[in-house]
Order: C-alpha cells, then sequence, then structure tokens
C-alpha cells in the first residue's frame, strides 16, 4: 500500500498541556485508519492539525510526497482532506444545500448543487432532501449532511470524527457499508473513537494515542477489546460492579406524559410511561435530539407537566419546579456540564449552592450561610476526588471528567430518592467514567431509583437493569436489560430510519 | 384647525423624505445583524454622521463630499466599536451604548461652530419627463439622489443576502460562527466588514437628517432615530424588504403628526410628537408576541462573543 | 504577533485594576483631546480632576457639589447594576428618572401651600413608585410579549421627555411665574423641599439614600439567595433556571427596583438641587449612571467610588468651562471614552495577552 498522509513529529503545546507530543504515523491510500485515544488524549487536536484549523508548534507532514502544511481548512481541502465533524459545523437556519455550499471551494449554483446532492445521497445510500432546513433534521440525518458535503469535493482523505456517537447500531451498519465502499474505490479514512468493537470491526491499522503521545500501533483485528482499551488508558479498567438487589416499591411513575419543547428546533415528547422502582437503574438509550433534554427537563421540573403526568410515591408532583422537587428528594443533574448544570465563570462553592440550597440547608431565612456552602463543597471534591486546586476556582477551570464528577457528586451526596441524569460520561476520561458509574450504581444499592438517560449503549448494559429507548419524542416500553442483543436494542431506537444500505 | 392645509402629495412626498435616514441606519443595523453583531451604537453612528457630513458639505460647498465624509465618520466609529467587540471581545451590549454616548458627545464638541449655519443644498435629481406625471411625478420623482440610493441599497442588500455566496457565508457567520469558524471563514474579519458597513449606512443616514431633512445641524439632533432604526430591524424580522416597510410606515407616523401640528389639532403638540416612539413600542410588541417567527429569524449567534478556541 | 488566551479563572487582581487603568488611558487620550482643542491638556487634567477639590477658591464651592452630583448618579447605578448583572438591560433610567420626578413633584404641588409633615415622605413615595411604574412597562412587556427591554425602555425616554415638556409648559406650570414655563419652587416650600442637611457637605436625603441603597445591594449580592440568583441569571440563564430562578419575577424585581431607584433620585433632585420641574430639568444622569455601574464593575462599592468620579468629572468639567473655556460637551465626549476604554481594558480579566506565534490560522 502506498503512502498517501505521512505525519512526522508533531507537536503542540497549549499552556498547561503539551496535546500532541512528536507524533508520527502514516496513512496509507484507501486505508482505514483508526486514531484510539481516550478524551483528552489529543486526538482532536490532532486531526484539526491536519485540516489546518490547528498549526503546530514543530513536526511535518507529507501528501503524497509532497510537503503538507495546510494554512486553514481550505487548503486542506483543496489538496484533498475532508472532515466529519462530531459538533459544530452545520447551520440550524440554514436549508442542506447552503449547508453544503459553504464546505465547498467552488460550489456550483443552487439547482445544479441539489442535483448532485440527490445523485451522491443515492450513490452511496445516504438519502436527503436538499432544500430541507438543517434545524429540523435528526442527528443521522445531520451526519449526513456532512458527509456528503465532503463527498462532493472527492477526497483522498476523509477524516471522521466519533461518527457513531449519534447513529442507532442499524445506522452504524451502513454507515461502515458506505465507508468500506469509499475505502474500496481508494479514499483513505482517518477514524477517530474510542468504540473498540467498532475500530475491530471496521478499521486495517489502529494508532493508538495516550497523554499526547503516539504508545502504539496495530491491527486492531488482531487485537481483543479488552487488549485494546489497556493500551488507551495504559492500566487495567476497574470494571464497576454492583451487588444485584431485588428492587423495592415504584418510587417513580410516569403516566402519558407528552410536552412541547421550548426549544424551536427541539423534539416533543410524545405519550411517555414508565416506572421506576426503588434500587432499580433504568438506563434510557436513543440517539441524541430524540427527546432526552425534553425528557430530563421534565423530570427535574425545568418544565413542568400536569400534575399527575410524574408521581413521586402515588402522589403527583408534575406541577412543581425544580427547587420543590428537590425539597422531596428528586434530583437531576442535565447533560451539558458547562453552562446548565454549572456556571462556567462561578466559582465550586457557588456551584455547589446551585442545586444543595435546601437539601444541605445553605440558607437560613435567604441568607446565604458561605461557609457551609464551601463545607459541602469540599466533600464532594473529596469524595469523589476532584481534581482541583480548591473550591474557590471557577467551574470552567476543571477538566470535562473532573467537573462532571463535580455535579454527579454534588447530587448524589444529598442523597436523593430518585436521580435523573443525562449523559453522565460524555466527553469524560475512562477512569472519571468508571468512577461516576460505579457511584451510579452504589446509590441505588442504597435504594435510590436512578434514571440513566445516554448515548453510550454499552454503559447502559453495563449499569441498567431495565432498558427503554428514545426515539423522535417516544419512549420505547422498558425491558429487562440482562440479555438484550444489540439488534433489539437498535429497533427499539428506531432501526435504521428510512436508510438503504449502499450497494 | 385646518386639516384642508394638508396637501396629501406634499405629505407623501415628505414620507420619503422623513423615512430615508431611518431606512439607511436600519438597512446597515440589519446587515450587522444578520452577521452576529449587535451594534446599539446606531444612535452614535447617526450623529457623527450626522455633524461630519455637515462640517464637511460647509468646508467643501459639496454635498456629495459631506455625504462621503459622513459614511466615513459613521464606518470609523463603528470600527471602534468592532475593534472593542470583536478582538477585545467586550459585551456588545455594554459597548453599543458606550458608542451612543461617545458619540453624542463627540458630535457637539465637533458641532460648536456649525450651530445656526445653513448647509449647500442637495439638488434634487433631475429624472426629466418622469417628474412631470402627474401626482406620481410629485410624490416619487422629485426626490434627491440619495433617497433613490437608499431604496436600491435595500434591493442590493435583499439580493446579496438570497442570491449571493458573500450573503451565504455572511448568514452561516451569524448563525453559528463555531461552524463558520470551523470550515475556515474569518469570522472576525467579516464581521469587521459588516460593522463597517452599518458605520457607514448610518452615517450616510446621519447626513441626511442633518444636510436634507431638517436641514441644519443642532445637537442631539437624531432624537432617537437610531434606536428607531434598532426597533424596525426587529419589526422587519431581519428581512430587507421589510425593513422598507417599516421606515416608511415611521416616516408615514412622522410626517403626519408634524402636519397635524402645524394643522393646530386640539392635542397638545408633546403628545403628537411623542406618538411616534409610542407607535414603535407598539409595533414592538406586536411582532415580538409573535413566538414562532420571532425566534425562527432572529440570527442564532446575534450578540455572543466570538472566540476561536481550541 | 499578540494574540488572546483565556485564562482558566478570572483574575481578580486585573478585576480592580482595570478600572483605574482605563481612568489613566482616559486622561492620557482625553489630554490629546484637549490638546486638539487648542488647550494646554495638563492644565485642563488638573481643573477637572484637581482643582474642584483642593483648589482653595473654588473648593468651597465645588466640594459641597460633588455628593450633590453622586447622589443621584450613585442611585440610579445601583439599581441599574443588578438588572445588568442578571442581562436584565434597563437603560430607560433617564425616563424613570423624570417620572419619578413629575410624580413627587405633583404630589408635593397638589398639597401647595400645606404644611404637614407627612408631604416629604409622600413625595418620596409617589417619587418611588412613578419610577418603578414606567419601568415596569417594558418590564411587562418583555415578560409577556418578549419584546426587547432595551429598545422600549430607551423609546420610553423620548416620550418622558414629551411628558415632562407637557407637564413643565402646562398642568404643573407656577400659576404665580408670569407664563414663564417651570413649576413652583419646592425649595421654597418647606414641607415639600429636600433641603442641604448638613451645612456646606452637599449632603440631602438623596445621598442618603445612595448611601442606603449601596449597603442594602451589597448585603443582597454577597449574602442573600436573591443576589445569587441575579449573578447566576447573569452569568448562565440556563443554569439559572436548573437552580429554580423564576426568570419573570426576577426580571421584574430587577426593572422594578432600578426603576424605583432612578425615580427616588428624580424625586430627590426635583425638591432639591433643582427645586422644580422645568423643560430641561434632566440632566442625563440616567445616561451617565450606566457609565458610572459599568466603572464600578458592577459591584456597589466600585459604584459608590465610581459615582464620585463621575460626579468630579461633571464639577471638574464645568469649572474648565468657565476657566479655560473647554466647550462642555467635551466632558461627555471624555465621559463616553472612559467607558470606552474600561470596556477595552477588560479583556485582561478575562485573558492573558501571549506575545508570540498565532496558534490559529
Amino acid at each position: 500500500m502506498t503512502e498517501l498522509l505521512t505525519i512526522d513529529g508533531l507537536t503542540k503545546a497549549y499552556p498547561g498541556v503539551v496535546a500532541n507530543d512528536d507524533v508520527s504515523f502514516a496513512i496509507g491510500e484507501g486505508e482505514i485508519h483508526a486514531l484510539l485515544g481516550e478524551n483528552g488524549a489529543g486526538k482532536s487536536t490532532l486531526v484539526k492539525m491536519i485540516y489546518g484549523l490547528v498549526k503546530p508548534d514543530s513536526g511535518h507532514m507529507t501528501l503524497r510526497g509532497a510537503p503538507f502544511e495546510p494554512a486553514e481548512p481550505r487548503a486542506a481541502r483543496a489538496a484533498g482532506v475532508a472532515m466529519v465533524f462530531q459538533h459544530f459545523s452545520l447551520f440550524d437556519a440554514l436549508n442542506v444545500a447552503e449547508n453544503i455550499a459553504l464546505g465547498m471551494e467552488n460550489p456550483p449554483a443552487q439547482r445544479q448543487l441539489a442535483a448532485r446532492i440527490r445523485d451522491v445521497s443515492e450513490n452511496y445510500g445516504l438519502p436527503l432532501d436538499p432544500d430541507r432546513t438543517v434545524g429540523d433534521l435528526s442527528a443521522g440525518e445531520r451526519q449526513r449532511v456532512e458527509i456528503i458535503r465532503c463527498l462532493l469535493q472527492d477526497p483522498k482523505l476523509l477524516i471522521m470524527d466519533e461518527p457513531t456517537s449519534v447513529l442507532t447500531p442499524q445506522e452504524v451498519e451502513i454507515l461502515f457499508t458506505t465507508l468500506r465502499k469509499l475505502s474500496a474505490e481508494g479514499t483513505a479514512i482517518l477514524y477517530i473513537s474510542h468504540k473498540l468493537e467498532e475500530i475491530r470491526s471496521l478499521c486495517d491499522t489502529a494508532t493508538v494515542l495516550r497523554l499526547g503521545k503516539v504508545v502504539d500501533s496495530c491491527n486492531p483485528r488482531e487485537k481483543s477489546a479488552a487488549e485494546l482499551a489497556e493500551m488507551m488508558v495504559g492500566t487495567k479498567l476497574h470494571v464497576p460492579n454492583r451487588e444485584r438487589t431485588e428492587p423495592g416499591d415504584v418510587l417513580l411513575q410516569v403516566t402519558a406524559l407528552s410536552l412541547k419543547s421550548a426549544n424551536p428546533f427541539g423534539t416533543t415528547l410524545k405519550d411517555i410511561s414508565f416506572t421506576v422502582r426503588a434500587g432499580e437503574i433504568l438506563g434510557i438509550g436513543g440517539v441524541a435530539g430524540n427527546g432526552q433534554d425534553e425528557l430530563l427537563a421534565a423530570l427535574s421540573g425545568e418544565a413542568p407537566t400536569p400534575t399527575g403526568c410524574v408521581k413521586l410515591n402515588g402522589d403527583g408532583v408534575g406541577h412543581l419546579g425544580p427547587n420543590p422537587r428537590r425539597k422531596i428528594a428528586i434530583l437531576a443533574a442535565p447533560e451539558e456540564r458547562l453552562g446548565h448544570a454549572a456556571a462556567p465563570d462561578m466559582s465550586l462553592t457557588e456551584n455547589a449552592l446551585l442545586t444543595a440550597a435546601i437539601r444541605e440547608g445553605l440558607v437560613n431565612r435567604g441568607f446565604l450561610k458561605w461557609p457551609a456552602a464551601r463545607g459541602f463543597a469540599e466533600r464532594i471534591i473529596q469524595a469523589f476526588d476532584v481534581r482541583t486546586p480548591g473550591p474557590a476556582n471557577a467551574a470552567r477551570s476543571l477538566s470535562g471528567g473532573n467537573l462532571q464528577k463535580f455535579v454527579i457528586g454534588r447530587e448524589v451526596l444529598q442523597r436523593p430518592d430518585v436521580l435523573v441524569v443525562n449523559q453522565p460520561t460524555w466527553g469524560v476520561d475512562a477512569s472519571a467514567a468508571a468512577a461516576i458509574r460505579q457511584a451510579l450504581l452504589d446509590l441505588a444499592g442504597n435504594g435510590t431509583a436512578v434514571i440513566v438517560i445516554s448515548q453510550d449503549l454499552d454503559e447502559l448494559l453495563e449499569v441498567s437493569d431495565n432498558f427503554a429507548a428514545l426515539n423522535e419524542g417516544r419512549l420505547s416500553t422498558p425491558r429487562p436489560a440482562r440479555g438484550l442483543t444489540m439488534e433489539e436494542i437498535g429497533l427499539m431506537m428506531g432501526g435504521a430510519h428510512d436508510l438503504e444500505v449502499a450497494e | 384647525m385646518d386639516l384642508s392645509a394638508i396637501n396629501p402629495l406634499v405629505l407623501m412626498a415628505s414620507i420619503m423624505v422623513a423615512a430615508t435616514p431611518i431606512l439607511l441606519a436600519a438597512i446597515g443595523e440589519l446587515v450587522v445583524e444578520k452577521a452576529g453583531v449587535l451594534n446599539l451604537g446606531v444612535e452614535g453612528m447617526m450623529i457623527t454622521g450626522a455633524i461630519c457630513g455637515f462640517a464637511i458639505a460647509v468646508e467643501t460647498g459639496s454635498p456629495t463630499i459631506g455625504f462621503l465624509a459622513a459614511m466615513a465618520g459613521g464606518a470609523i466609529l463603528s470600527l471602534v466599536f468592532g475593534f472593542l467587540t470583536q478582538v477585545l471581545m467586550s459585551n456588545q451590549v455594554a459597548t453599543g451604548l458606550a458608542l451612543t454616548l461617545f458619540g453624542l458627545g463627540l458630535s457637539a464638541l465637533m458641532g460648536q461652530s456649525y450651530v445656526g449655519v445653513k448647509p449647500p443644498a442637495t439638488d434634487k435629481l433631475d429624472l426629466g419627463p418622469l417628474a412631470d406625471i402627474p401626482v406620481l411625478g410629485r410624490v416619487l420623482f422629485q426626490h434627491d439622489l440619495v433617497v433613490y440610493l437608499s431604496l436600491a441599497l435595500v434591493l442590493v442588500v435583499w439580493a446579496v443576502l438570497k442570491y449571493s455566496r458573500a450573503g451565504l457565508i455572511l448568514r452561516a457567520v451569524g448563525e453559528n460562527h463555531d461552524a463558520a469558524h470551523a470550515l475556515g471563514y474569518k469570522v472576525i474579519r467579516i464581521r469587521l466588514m459588516a460593522i463597517a458597513f452599518g458605520g457607514a449606512c448610518a452615517g450616510l443616514g446621519g447626513a441626511y437628517l442633518s444636510l436634507v431633512r431638517v436641514p441644519q445641524w443642532t445637537e442631539g439632533m437624531t432624537a432617537g432615530a437610531g434606536w428607531i432604526a434598532l426597533a424596525i430591524v426587529v419589526f422587519a424580522s431581519w428581512k430587507p424588504g421589510r425593513a422598507l416597510l417599516g421606515a416608511y410606515l415611521f416616516g408615514g407616523v412622522t410626517v403626519l403628526q408634524l402636519n397635524l401640528q402645524a394643522a393646530g389639532v386640539a392635542v397638545p403638540v408633546e403628545y403628537l410628537s411623542m406618538s411616534p416612539y409610542l407607535i414603535t413600542i407598539l409595533v414592538l410588541v406586536i411582532m415580538s408576541a409573535d413566538r414562532s417567527r420571532a425566534a425562527l429569524n432572529a440570527p442564532a449567534s446575534l450578540g455572543r462573543i466570538f472566540h476561536a478556541s481550541n | 504577533m499578540i494574540r488572546l488566551e483565556k485564562r482558566p479563572t478570572p483574575s481578580r487582581f486585573w478585576m480592580a485594576a482595570t478600572p483605574l487603568l482605563a481612568v489613566a488611558l482616559t486622561m492620557i487620550a482625553g489630554g490629546l483631546l484637549f490638546a486638539a482643542l487648542g488647550k494646554d491638556p495638563f492644565e485642563a487634567i488638573r481643573t477637572i480632576f484637581w482643582d474642584p477639590l483642593f483648589n482653595e477658591q473654588f473648593a468651597s464651592y465645588s466640594r459641597p457639589q460633588l455628593l450633590v452630583k453622586a447622589g443621584p448618579l450613585i442611585l440610579i447605578a445601583i439599581g441599574l447594576s443588578l438588572g445588568f448583572r442578571a442581562g436584565i438591560w434597563n437603560i430607560g433610567a433617564e425616563g424613570q428618572y423624570i417620572i419619578g420626578a413629575l410624580c413627587g413633584a405633583g404630589v408635593g404641588l397638589a398639597f401647595y401651600p400645606a404644611e404637614a409633615w407627612y408631604i416629604f415622605p409622600l413625595m418620596v413615595i409617589a417619587g418611588a413608585l412613578g419610577g418603578w411604574a414606567w419601568a415596569m412597562i417594558p418590564a411587562l412587556l418583555k415578560t409577556h410579549f418578549r419584546t426587547n427591554e432595551i429598545l422600549v425602555s430607551l423609546l420610553l425616554v423620548y416620550v418622558a421627555e414629551q411628558l415632562l415638556a407637557s407637564m413643565a409648559l402646562g398642568a404643573m406650570r407656577n400659576p404665580e411665574g408670569g407664563g414663564f414655563p417651570g413649576s413652583r419652587n419646592l425649595q421654597q416650600y418647606p414641607a415639600a423641599s429636600n433641603p442641604e442637611l448638613i451645612a456646606g457637605t452637599g449632603m440631602h436625603w438623596g445621598v442618603v439614600a445612595a448611601f442606603i441603597a449601596v449597603i442594602f445591594a451589597y448585603i443582597l449580592l454577597n449574602r442573600h439567595m436573591l443576589g445569587f440568583q441575579i449573578r447566576l441569571t447573569g452569568e448562565s440563564p440556563r443554569a439559572a433556571r436548573f437552580a429554580g430562578v423564576n426568570p419573570t419575577a426576577l426580571t421584574l424585581f430587577c426593572m422594578g427596583t432600578s426603576g424605583a431607584l432612578a425615580g427616588l433620585a428624580g424625586l430627590f433632585e426635583v425638591s432639591g438641587p433643582a427645586g422644580q420641574i422645568s423643560i430641561d430639568f434632566n440632566q442625563n444622569y440616567g445616561f451617565t449612571a450606566i457609565i458610572v455601574a459599568f466603572l464600578g464593575r458592577l459591584h456597589p462599592i466600585g459604584i459608590l467610588l465610581a459615582g464620585l468620579l463621575m460626579a468630579l468629572t461633571y464639577i471638574g468639567g464645568e469649572l474648565a468651562q468657565f476657566m479655560l473655556g473647554l466647550p462642555a460637551a467635551a466632558i461627555q465626549a471624555f465621559q463616553g471614552m472612559l467607558l470606552f476604554f474600561l470596556l477595552g481594558v477588560d479583556v485582561l480579566t478575562n485573558f492573558r495577552i501571549r506575545f508570540g506565534r498565532s496558534e490559529v490560522a
């Protein structure tokens, strides 16, 4: 196989952290090359350098033998490098064709472009209507927009950053078929992921990054998932354990919950019903944007519902706001750490006060008890091993994993009867994720009813007693998690929606 | 009271004159907001344009050079705002207010020796036979170049935003600056250009007030026109054609109340004078009460600070 | 190449130092401006910032003026700062100030010439209520129709100015004034006047109210749940909703409080230093208070100091006008410049300046 892109000694440092340290490897023509690493291992900095968004401090790259130093994404695209982003690259209010035109150098007129979009999308089994507004599309469809935007430029190298996090298992299979087809046609793919099974089934080569350095390179098909995990993390991972206890009485009961989203591009919840018992963990899967935020808001009290829709111990509580619900021990931890679960510029003490004022007695007739708040923040930091110089530091100064431990710890330490968490380990390093899962299991072990909303199916199967999936605002009937196959889960998540397999 | 003193033809012709400064400022601000920037300093840029244009026109004897100077003055002042908000990442609301306060002071300072001076007259455009058409000629075709320029500008802005690549990029930057950056567009540079365009338009609008509409220089003569232009952008749901409608509606209210004052209607002058502001508020309320429309048309990144993080 | 790098935690040092740096930069730029106007910059700066306090010839007149001017500025700015902290932009304090003065003076004039102890307290209540009600218009339109409070509150200033003109020329005109516009002089009506409390200090009830407002605001923001909710809403509205803050109630509270304080400032001014309702009774205090609020970093103590400084530029500006022929507008431009510099150097609080290669292409 001839080499398409060689990377030689790339180094990039940010204040306090070396994101990439002397990284070298090569990608062959038509190769599917995995870039494997934990959150924070330096994967995204590396691809940003390849895509011209970030300039390396030292080192160089060659593309088909010629020096390759893209000063901006435009140059990278001109050289034949295209990228499908995980976030931040679509414009909700614009239509599909406009979004695609923005990612091209010399887009044809709208009408011709629309025709080409239809061509390519049919050819690769990714149906897409060029006139639809992107804000109204599902997560999977949005990804199709990005992929087609890349394919229209006939890239030599396609970079995909965590592409499957927004897909159902069936959609993942279809995506892989498309990628294999592209590879067979000679397009190289740099596939970034931390999902080991996917990499084993799809990729020819894997380069493993840890703390900014290349630590290993292998053929992933010859390694077990456990071996790959060990390369990625560097140590043996702690597998969460729990004592399976008999579930108790029904604590939380949701009946026929329907709710319109406050966000114009949000999802409307439709007729959702489920129960959670004391000591039970209910896992709710589904692709992002299918009503997860709205469901959390309905359970946390941010979006009030009719009284009878949400019942605690048989009493209607749907009309209560967030603080009255905290009073009766229904607690929640939203997905967005910065700006929803925590205020970025406020100190950890202030962020502890944010949800714990009532249950921890941090206010007295409206007046704040700062020493008590500081004490509670310190307790969270201690109990959940949050790495920070102290509670006076701003929330935004913490790494994703540490802040997430703080946010989850803040609720867990308040002894909830019902705890709802949304994407508890999203963007969190493996050891923090393991600690968070263990905390949720321990909580359930002590009789709390826990609802875990997550896109990470492995996580859900690991911690849940029962499993249900959200699809376009509807919730499937919960089923025991043990023994569920990926196939069944995929169907609960809505299957492949309207996709067809590429020929 | 003598309502017969109101000549409907003169009234309609003067609506165009009254609407032009606000239309210019509004169409400029519309472009700025489409790029995701909220510049509340329209009033300050207008009044600065008013004095720059007035002073230069008086000194050179040429209103045309005056109008150009007003555009330059407005653009330069707007770039102060641009530098602070785009490069130094200051709060856009506060900086816009600062721009207005500073512009009012600066213009008063610059205009000290121009109080009571008469500016050179701005020529009407000679449209030949069109001007002689009965009724329509008087209303539509006996104006100066700036009136037609403002109308042309609405058309151009509409076409550019809707059909051109530059317009698409501008909208993209206003919709999601992080995504635009990730695709390699120069968010800050594009926004600075939009801000300067908005400043030039506001400056031109201000000069139209001081050179044609009034025409003389007095301190604080814009009297809220800049704020009304901002309100018209909201009223227009960020659509150029509707900004035209809004500006002409407002011009109509202004001219009508002035004529009623002149005709001696039995309503105190002060209540007539406040009517344009009250009607603007009323229109704002009606527009914003419509949830779906207001939320869908506002540029999603409007007023948010952009920092190219890594 | 210079670039900016976000600090993990805002710098406490720069938070305190930026206003001082901004004042210093404004003095330099102001000096250049004055030089361009043909005045000696050093003399101009000294006349504005030093002479009102320490020049023996003027200080006896100027020093009391400091509190007279600072009182309304601080009172209004404290109210505005609560809303600004929460991301609620009441910029129509000038209008609320006028309406407060009109309501308060109206009550006083209605009692004329009765003498009773309760007249002045009633005026105070009327002034506060007037400002509160005027601010409730944009507040209720915002909470019920989501109308932009910036535009509505500002447009209402022009409406209030017209009302003021109408009152000064009509309903409130002094019947014994020989047809001149303007109301009776409240200073000559003891039951309704707001006199200097301690001779030679400029201290009147409005200044007392301003000091009380500073103390209450400090306690509210630092010790009380409501103050925490205000700050939280400004930092992150979504986190505030998650924390159980009711945005409607908070908007009404912040707008109402700032309106009431601006109305009080107007009442104290009309019954004290100004003495009467006249067409040009308002002196842009409502707008200058916006500068005071930002210069004081939206912090009560900072606002106290910023109010005094801004009052000094008013008095010094008048002095420079009188002594050096410096135009009054120059001071207005100078104040605007101060706000520009403050907003510009504020970047240092949240960002570090690095010299070196650009990292982002």
